[in-house]
């Protein structure tokens, strides 16, 4: 199950669980701090510390820094820094029980209601919901109440409002692991249930019960401290960081520094807690990473190191030239795409044709900025619009540009349409975003669009969400939308890849009409040679990030120059040839492979 | 939308009765025989018999719990004998002063939280995420009660700005300004404590939302980077936010209880640590399942703004 038994030493060598905890700054420092901690407490008692529980009325509510009493003493002239350290050592020992008994309790019912599911997997979540429907910490002031102050019975409260937690994040685990195959095989060798759970499932779930310690036990050391502090939990003459802090609190306009001073402590000792733990997360499990995700800019990072002509004489509507867009992955430049360059003219379709991978997509988000940066930079090339390079427009007025005279259709238009708004909203935004008009007026010419896609009963289907429509009326309300501003250039990323062919036939078609109404150019991105042959005029066909080959579509089609092109043609089946299909394409690959 | 609600409400009805099951068990963990305790020194066997006749311990628990549920339902909750009130009074009362408390608390660390969070997506690994992480790392290791502690030595005893303690409004004896200056300490304290987590969240669901498709789409449109984040990202990341307020409740109510005891705010809380000691258990379980009544419809609340805000979720 581990990466132990891997012989063969990689390249890159993989840094240890450890390295990675020490790598991380904020957890290698709340990993010394709590160490600092620890070591204070576990030594308390051979370090040459007074009694903390010796009174000396006489000295009481010395200030710190007084003679012999480095941090001062309390109300009763007892030792501060003793009382502290001695102090600590309770609040961490009854902070990590009551982990250790929540976490016990708690993966066992996850484990149980996880891998025996039914009846019983209902029965001890609804009662483990039950729990987590109490405020908090009231359910743990109802536990003390019952069974009595005391340092040991706050523990169990603690202990048990905390259950629901590991409860839950175990059984989660245990659903996932449970009809795995290792587990399915030891089911088949005949071990028995239990030992099941606790030889095979257990180990594999043991990181996220560790993940949910480290994540709680700063908390439960915070709550005991509560509940002492309020006089619930430790009893005179035991006392904890808590109830040091509740008792000085009578004193806190004379001597405030018996107050303050435990309490820096406890929030030292949590927050080193807090640290690590996050720390430890991260290192377990990076998914749950806080922050991992990465907020895409507004526009796609341009590093250009030569700087293309500002503008083109006599340009056709759309000139790419020698466009080249890079992942950053902090280290270096993966390139996505290299040296596309085309041209597209008013009224003209190019077909921008490739398998998935190729850098269709990133060819097409490239030309108004929409590659998601980070990590995406376009690191060379210029694309013109109307003969105007538009990268090296200022921000604003390529964010002008966009959906205005260039518009995007995307692929699949239950996940690019905004799921909470009206979709005549979404349609009436785009034309109010470009136009300074009334917002009655760009509904009304909202509701105009979708009657010109096609939309059927476009006045009520404008106040319906994304979710209500069928995929084509989706893509419908995408190319709407797309139209709002009269664009010279729609840019369509695969707009029919998601739909049923009979839906998939009936929108190219609209496009098709649109684009000789409009006198549109329009750039139709696809990995389908049939659907460029039914629409494009001109085609060019991409490869591992670059065009292999450009030319008019009858040509290509005809006598296509590069092998990938072939194979491309080839894949494309027509009616009723069944077997033969396949026999035609085989030897295609059979080539390509040697 | 009536529907829905409708059926969230029926939902609620279990989580209420399993509620009060836990309360009614978690009472019969006390050690002792109650009906000994009570009659102390005069615990002949007859009088013990007598008084469980009387108080029908003697019955099954069942039955104990069915009759106990039907007086809470025609609004008997016991009498506390040390207050000699009724419960539900003396309940009502106190709860009254921590619905302000928490009432403003949330509403602070709301507003503060989904603000911060958003400023720290937008802004991500720059100075003010930077900041805003750190005071999530405050919130989230700081005891309230020695928070309140230290805001009461600064702005009470060192500025002499604000009062400490002596909130009598809820029983008539001040006006409004009187308990808004009273107000801002405690609920300063428990909204710091709580900003936290909100701004933590918001700030998750933020980055996850300006990763999706139809913020691309939004982009495409045109729109300014302003209408891509707050109108945008923020609608559909509120939908994750909501019930992250609802669970933030739970906090504040149960924060309240360490609040209400440094600020001496005449609360529920207060109340609930004074029974404990008192040993008043009528009136701790009275408390307790008033609060966590309030602690479910709460979230039962969030559930349906949720639904609001979501279309795709009254299906």
């Amino acid at each position: 199950m581990t990466d132990m038994t891997l012989s063969t030493p990689e390249p890159r060598k993989r840094r240890s669980n450890w390295q990675l905890l020490m790598a991380n700054r904020l957890a290698a420092a709340g990993l010394f701090l709590f160490g600092f901690i620890v070591i204070l407490a576990v030594l308390a008692p051979v370090l040459p510390l007074p009694n903390p529980d010796i009174t000396d009325q006489p000295n009481r509510l010395l200030p710190p820094l007084a003679d012999g009493h480095l941090l001062g003493t309390d109300h009763l002239g007892r030792d501060i820094l003793s009382r502290l350290i001695w102090g600590t050592q309770v609040s961490l020992i009854v902070g990590v029980s009551a982990t250790a008994l929540a976490a016990i309790f708690g993966s066992l019912i996850g484990l149980v209601a996880g891998y025996a599911r039914g009846a019983t997997d209902s029965i001890l979540m609804r009662f483990v919901d039950m729990l987590m429907a109490f405020p908090y910490i009231l359910l743990a002031i109802a536990i003390v109440a019952a069974l009595g102050p005391g340092l040991l019975n706050a523990l169990y409260a603690i202990a048990i409002v905390n259950i629901p937690f590991f409860a839950r994040n175990i059984r989660g685990v245990t659903v996932s692991i449970r009809n795995r195959e290792f587990v399915d095989a030891a089911r088949l060798s005949g071990k028995s249930h239990p030992a099941i759970l606790f030889t095979e499932v257990l180990p594999n779930v043991l990181p996220v019960i560790v993940i949910t310690m480290s994540t709680t036990v700063g908390w439960m050391i915070l709550e005991t401290a509560g509940l002492s502090f309020l006089g619930l939990g430790a009893q005179p003459p035991t006392s904890d960081l808590g109830s040091m802090l509740g008792q000085a609190r009578a004193q806190l306009f004379t001597a405030p520094h018996a107050s303050i001073i435990p309490g820096i402590m406890i929030f030292l000792l949590v927050m080193s807690i807090n640290l690590l733990g996050d720390g430890i997360r991260d290192v377990l499990d990076p998914r749950l990473r806080s922050g991992a995700l990465d907020r895409p800019m507004p526009v796609t990072k341009i590093a250009r190191r030569t700087k293309p002509a500002a503008t083109l004489e006599d340009a056709p509507a759309l000139v790419v030239d020698n466009l080249s867009t890079g992942f950053d992955d902090g280290k270096a430049i993966t390139p996505a795409v290299r040296d596309i360059s085309f041209r597209l003219g008013k009224g003209e379709c190019l077909g921008l044709i490739g398998e998935s991978g190729s850098g269709k997509s990133v060819t097409a988000l490239s030309l108004m900025g929409l590659v998601a940066s980070p990590p995406g930079v376009i690191t060379a090339g210029g694309v013109y619009v109307g003969g105007r390079e538009v990268l090296c427009l200022r921000e604003q007025e390529l964010i002008g540009l966009r959906g205005g005279r260039v518009a995007y259709v995307f692929q699949d238009p239950l996940t690019t349409l905004h799921p909470l708004f009206r979709v005549g909203e979404q349609i009436a935004e785009a034309i109010l975003v470009h136009e300074s008009v009334g917002k009655s007026e760009a509904h009304r010419r909202a509701i105009e669009l979708m009657d010109t896609v096609g939309i059927r009963d476009a006045r009520s289907r404008a106040s319906a969400y994304p979710h209500e429509l069928s995929g084509g009326q989706r893509q419908r309300i995408g190319i709407a939308m797309a139209l709002a501003n009269d664009p010279d250039i729609i840019i369509a990323d695969e707009p029919t890849t998601a739909l049923d062919v009979t839906v998939q036939a009936r929108i190219l078609e609209l496009l098709q009409n649109l684009r000789r109404e409009r006198g549109l150019a329009l750039l139709l991105i696809t990995h389908d040679f049939g659907v460029v042959a039914q629409v494009c005029d001109r085609v060019a066909v991409m490869k591992n990030g670059e065009i292999v080959e450009q030319g008019e579509t009858g040509a290509v089609l005809r006598d296509p120059q590069h092998d990938y092109t072939k194979r491309l043609i080839a894949c494309v089946p027509e009616l009723g040839e069944g077997q033969a299909f396949l026999d035609r394409v085989r030897p295609l690959f059979v080539e390509a492979r040697t | 939308m009536t529907a829905y609600i409708g059926k969230r409400l029926l939902a609620a009805i279990p989580v209420i009765l399993g509620l009060s099951i836990i309360v009614f068990l978690v009472m019969k963990l006390i050690p002792g025989d109650p009906a000994q305790a009570l009659l102390g020194a005069y615990a002949t066997p007859e009088n013990v018999e007598r008084i469980n006749r009387v108080l029908g311990l003697d019955r099954s628990w069942p039955e104990q719990y069915l009759i106990w549920v039907g007086n809470l339902l025609q609004g008997d909750f016991g009498r506390s004998y040390i207050l000699n009130r009724p419960v539900l009074d003396e309940v009502l009362d106190r709860f009254a002063a921590t619905l302000i408390l928490a009432g403003a608390s949330l509403l602070i660390c709301s507003v503060l939280g989904i603000l911060a969070g958003i400023v720290s997506a937008v802004r991500q690994f720059g100075w003010t995420d930077r900041i805003v992480t750190f005071f999530v790392l405050i919130g989230i290791s700081m005891p309230a009660f020695f928070l309140g502690l230290v805001l009461i030595l600064l702005f009470a005893v060192h500025w002499r700005l604000l009062p400490a303690s002596g909130m009598y409004a809820v029983y008539g004896g001040g006006d409004l300004p009187d308990l808004l200056r009273h107000l801002i300490l405690p609920a300063g304290t428990l909204a710091i404590v709580a900003t936290g987590v909100v701004a933590r969240l918001t700030r998750a669901a933020m980055l996850e939302v300006l990763r999706q498709d139809f913020i691309r789409t939004a982009r495409a449109k045109g729109l300014s980077e302003n209408a891509v984040i707050y109108r945008h990202a923020f609608r559909a990341a509120l939908v994750s936010i909501i019930p992250v307020i609802g669970i933030q409740t739970g906090f504040v109510l149960g924060g309240a209880v360490y609040i209400e005891t440094v600020f001496q705010w005449p609360g529920l809380g207060q109340m609930l640590v004074k029974a404990v000691s008192t040993r008043d258990l009528l009136l701790v379980q009275g408390g307790v399942l008033v609060a966590a009544t309030l602690y479910v419809l709460i979230n039962l609340l969030a559930d349906v703004a949720q639904a609001m805000l979501d279309p795709r979720l009254k299906a």
